[in-house]
């Protein structure tokens, strides 16, 4: 199988990464859960795991790294937890249903207000739109770094600098660049970062997170158990221990500990300029097919995402040929993006995506390019 | 029974700082162990430094110099 899928979830893992889940799931208890060597083993992995997430991505306390189940959890507890009733809410039509849901679900049960800054047909925004958007009661900036979609990136720096500028904060979908765009929260002014551990980042599914900038405050999605603060009523205040009741998924930590270890050494920008040269190279690729229509900017940096669709073909139809005839992976539909389908005029059809990792080869894109030639004829 | 006898007890805000402490300690060649938080003290985490009482001034400005916030700092018989 050629594995083109990546946006959805990375298949192809570092080595370390199964080895350090392997190892995890044969040593490890449980992390924050007393001190014999079991218990500060995955103690030692989780707090390593933080450590080098933080590092990563510019985060300034380990603490202040929060582990959740993946992007959409986290996304679910920030944007919950910091947004009251009757505030209001700027997002964007790139967004991908793990903001929209939130929001549209505090739209009705708190009666916050939502502004959505428009995309045109290539799946671009006019930044200028945010400032006029912007209330004396605007909370947040929620917004995606990238799109699922199309892969066009938002400028998040000058984002937020409008969101600081008007006394809101931003939180930040990084889904799709985590791992394999250069991320730095300090350097951008990000408040919340949520991020997926099994996308870009390479670790196992059920991983993930959000990375917090100092003063900002979230209230508890969830309460329970902590291993701290035993005969306290309520959850421990502090971060992570605030938003992280229950037992963690240790054995997946140690594995996206690993990967992002992996990456470490690699360089971000590695992996990106890799993925970004076989994008390139499919795109040229297909671009000018006869039939071929390919949706989103690609004259400037962008994620490893191509989607596109072919005359004749539904979009399913058109990635269950590929998968049946050619054995490339990809993914058909609607991908959880209709603000984003309705602004490229492709809701009826969907779109076919083609996404790129670090472990794909150029002899693998030129097969898809090939296929999809092939199939356009 | 292990005789008990007077222990520096540091304890912490969180688990990640306890951790924190610990590689310190351990890339500093600084004495103690994490131990859990024995039961005359209820503040902290669940964890916390066990360490010889004479090691108090050297650990603490350890922990101050790294950054790593101390809940508190305790000499008990355990």
């Amino acid at each position: 199988m050629i594995y083109l899928d990546n946006a959805a979830t990375t298949l192809h893992k570092p080595q370390q990464v199964i080895d350090a889940v392997v190892h995890a799931m044969q040593s490890m208890g449980n992390c924050s859960r007393g001190t014999h060597e079991g218990a500060l083993d995955a103690a030692r992995t989780v707090y390593g795991a933080r450590a080098n997430i933080a590092k990563l991505f510019g985060c300034e306390r380990a603490d202040n790294v929060v582990f959740t189940q993946n992007s959409t959890e986290a996304l679910n507890i920030a944007i919950s937890g910091i947004i009251e009733a009757g505030d209001h809410v700027v997002s964007t039509d790139l967004e991908h249903n793990s903001v929209l849901r939130p929001l549209y679900k505090l739209e009705a049960e708190r009666g916050i207000r939502l502004s959505f800054v428009p995309a045109d047909k290539r799946g671009n925004i006019d930044y200028n739109e945010f400032e006029s958007l912007m209330q004396p009661d605007t909370r947040a900036i929620v917004c995606t770094h990238a799109s699922n979609l199309t892969g066009n990136i938002l400028d998040i720096k000058r984002i937020a600098e409008t969101a600081h500028k008007h006394g809101a904060i931003i939180i930040v979908d990084a889904s799709q660049t985590a791992g394999c765009y250069p991320i730095d929260m300090r350097r951008m002014g990000i408040d919340v970062l949520c991020f997926t551990g099994h996308k870009g980042l390479m670790g196992p599914q059920g991983t993930g997170g959000m990375c917090i900038a100092e003063g900002i405050e979230i209230k508890p999605f969830k309460v329970g158990g902590s291993g701290v603060h035993s005969y306290s009523k309520t959850q421990p205040s502090e971060y992570p221990a605030r938003l992280e009741a229950g037992t963690l998924n240790g054995h997946g930590l140690a594995g996206l500990s690993a990967a992002v270890g992996f990456i470490l050494e690699t360089g971000v920008e590695a992996i990106h300029n890799k993925e970004s040269m076989l994008m390139r190279r499919f795109y040229e690729g297909v671009k000018d097919i006869e039939g071929v229509s390919v949706y989103g900017d690609f004259s400037c940096d962008r994620a490893a995402i191509v989607a596109l669709n072919i005359s004749g073909y539904d979009s399913g139809a058109a990635a269950d040929e590929l998968s049946q005839a050619y054995g490339i992976a990809t993914r058909p539909g609607a991908h959880c993006a209709p603000r984003m389908h309705n602004a490229l005029g492709t809701s009826d059809i969907g779109a076919v995506r083609f996404s790129f990792s670090w472990f794909n080869t150029e002899q693998e894109t030129d097969m898809a390019i090939y296929a999809v030639r092939e199939m356009a004829r | 029974m292990r005789e008990k006898k007077l222990w520096l007890i540091i304890t912490f805000h969180t688990t990640t700082a306890a951790m924190a402490m610990e590689k310190l300690c351990a890339e500093s060649s600084l004495e103690g162990r994490l131990i859990p938080v024995p039961r005359e003290i209820t503040a902290g985490c669940g964890m916390s430094w066990r360490a010889p009482v004479e090691c108090r001034a050297k650990l603490v400005q350890a922990a101050e110099q790294a950054g790593i916030a101390i809940d508190g700092v305790y000499e008990i018989v355990i």
